[in-house]
């Protein structure tokens, strides 16, 4: 797909984004990360129940050459992960706002919202 | 060279089915020459030099005096009497030294040429096929070299890979290369980086120096006895008379998910080990690697298991190469 940033989604500057409903949110990695990281090979998902801190790496994805860690951009517990992954890891590559997504979470502190990049500042740091 | 251009798998496949190019110019060359060049480098390199044929291709290891592998290299024999070695890039400036710093007992010259020469990889089962509609003359055979006109101008072109495919390897003046790589993209050889460089080595099970060769291993565990022989007094083969390893590279495939990395610890029925190279294989579909493992374990066949960043995934040891190129004859 064509290099994208929806509006509708915030941004972490580890180049995760989040999707919002209410205390829910979706995360995953922006068009940006999954270019740099190139193919995608391997996606192991975490557990569900598990949890996840805000700044912190929650998983991992895997190209041929080098294996990333992925940030979360907010708190919670994960309440979902994406196992269409397993089989097919290369979604993040292709869909990486949609079929992509990594897991849902339940958010634990929704005033970190604060924290994050709209689409315009997450823009502005990639030229930047 | 760009760790990749179209994407590290199908640039893979790309070999493994019809011809790839690689710019591999980084690498280093050191010309050996004189009376006595033949007998510097039977003091230096591991192999039996007195065996290379002219217009040959060989394959040894430098070592130092306890036996640590300084690097891995290919020399050829050229038509002119001297030799050619090509060294990996990070150790090039060591190696030359080291065999510029040895030749003072010997009437022979050592030069450091890596500025001479741009060198491409063309391989797969039809990159003889595209070298020949851009050469005039006859395209050596595998391990052997010839210099013919390739693209308008004289280049060395030796039958040697880093692949497990057929094929050759050019060598030229760094000016002419842009048109050798011209030439060859119009026979429809595509691109390959140094990605899928690393994938198909580690798919033939050869070596990556760094990865699965260091001073701290010597040749003997790393599975290339084959290629010293200590009878020719070459400096380290005092110190691998008579040596039994404790350990031995072997190539090992996942039984389950995963992606084993340098690093990783492997546990085995004989004790630990640790993997050297790891990759997803693009040919198997699966995590396979190199590993130092305990001899006990290294029988292909024996199960054991990769510590992958804290998670334990299954494995079995193999059979090298991992994966069979089709056999052609060339």
């Amino acid at each position: 797909m064509a290099e994208s940033y929806p509006e509708d989604l915030k941004y972490h500057p580890e180049h995760d984004w989040a999707r919002i409903e209410g205390d829910e949110a979706t995360f995953g990695i922006t068009w940006y990360a999954q270019d740099a990281l190139g193919e995608v090979v391997f996606y192991d998902p975490p557990e569900v129940g598990a949890t996840v801190s805000k700044d912190q790496a929650y998983t991992e994805v895997e190209s041929v050459k080098a294996v990333s860690d992925v940030f979360a951009p907010l708190s919670g517990e994960i309440t979902a992960v994406n196992d269409k992954l397993s089989d097919s890891p290369e979604l993040i590559n292709s869909d990486p706002y949609g079929d992509g997504w990594l897991v849902r979470v339940k958010l634990s502190d929704t005033d970190e919202l604060e924290s994050l990049l709209d689409v315009g500042a997450y823009k502005d740091l990639l030229s930047s | 060279m760009p760790v990749q251009y179209q994407g590290v798998r199908a640039e893979h496949v790309n070999v493994r089915a019809k011809a790839g190019m690689f710019d591999v110019s980084h690498m280093g060359e050191v010309r050996t020459s004189g009376p006595q060049a033949e007998e510097l480098l039977q003091r230096l390199l591991s192999n039996d030099v007195s065996k290379l044929a002219d217009d040959g291709a060989q394959y040894s290891v430098l070592c130092n005096e306890e036996g640590g592998v300084l690097d891995d290299l290919f020399t050829y024999r050229l038509a002119d009497g001297a030799f050619l070695t090509v060294t990996n890039a990070a150790n090039h400036e060591r190696d030359h030294e080291w065999m510029a710093g040895h030749a003072g007992d010997f009437d022979a010259t050592v030069e450091n040429v890596a500025a001479r020469y741009a060198m491409l990889a063309v391989q797969g089962p039809v990159a003889r096929g595209a070298v020949e509609c851009i050469a005039d003359g006859v395209l050596p055979k595998r391990m052997r070299t010839a210099t013919i006109p390739v693209a308008g101008e004289d280049t060395l072109v030796c039958g040697t890979g880093y692949t497990g495919e057929d094929g050759v390897e050019l060598l030229m003046p760094p000016a002419h290369a842009p048109a050798v790589w011209d030439a060859l993209l119009a026979q429809g050889v595509k691109p390959a980086g140094l990605g899928a460089r690393d994938t198909l080595r580690l798919e033939a099970c050869f070596h990556l120096y760094g990865n699965d060769l260091s001073l701290d291993r010597n040749p003997i565990e790393a599975g290339l006895g084959w290629i010293c022989k200590l009878d020719t007094g070459f400096i380290g083969s005092q110190a691998l008379q008579g040596v039994e390893p404790e350990q031995t590279l072997v190539p090992f495939v996942f039984t389950g998910p995963g992606i084993p990395r340098q690093g990783n610890l492997v546990n085995t029925p004989a004790g630990g080990g640790e993997v050297t190279s790891g990759t997803l294989s693009p040919c198997l579909e699966t995590g396979a690697g190199l590993a130092y493992v305990p001899k006990g374990a290294a029988e292909p066949g024996t199960e054991i298991e990769v510590d992958v960043r804290g998670k334990p995934r299954a494995a079995v040891i193999s059979e090298r190469p991992l994966y069979p190129p089709k056999k052609k004859e060339s």
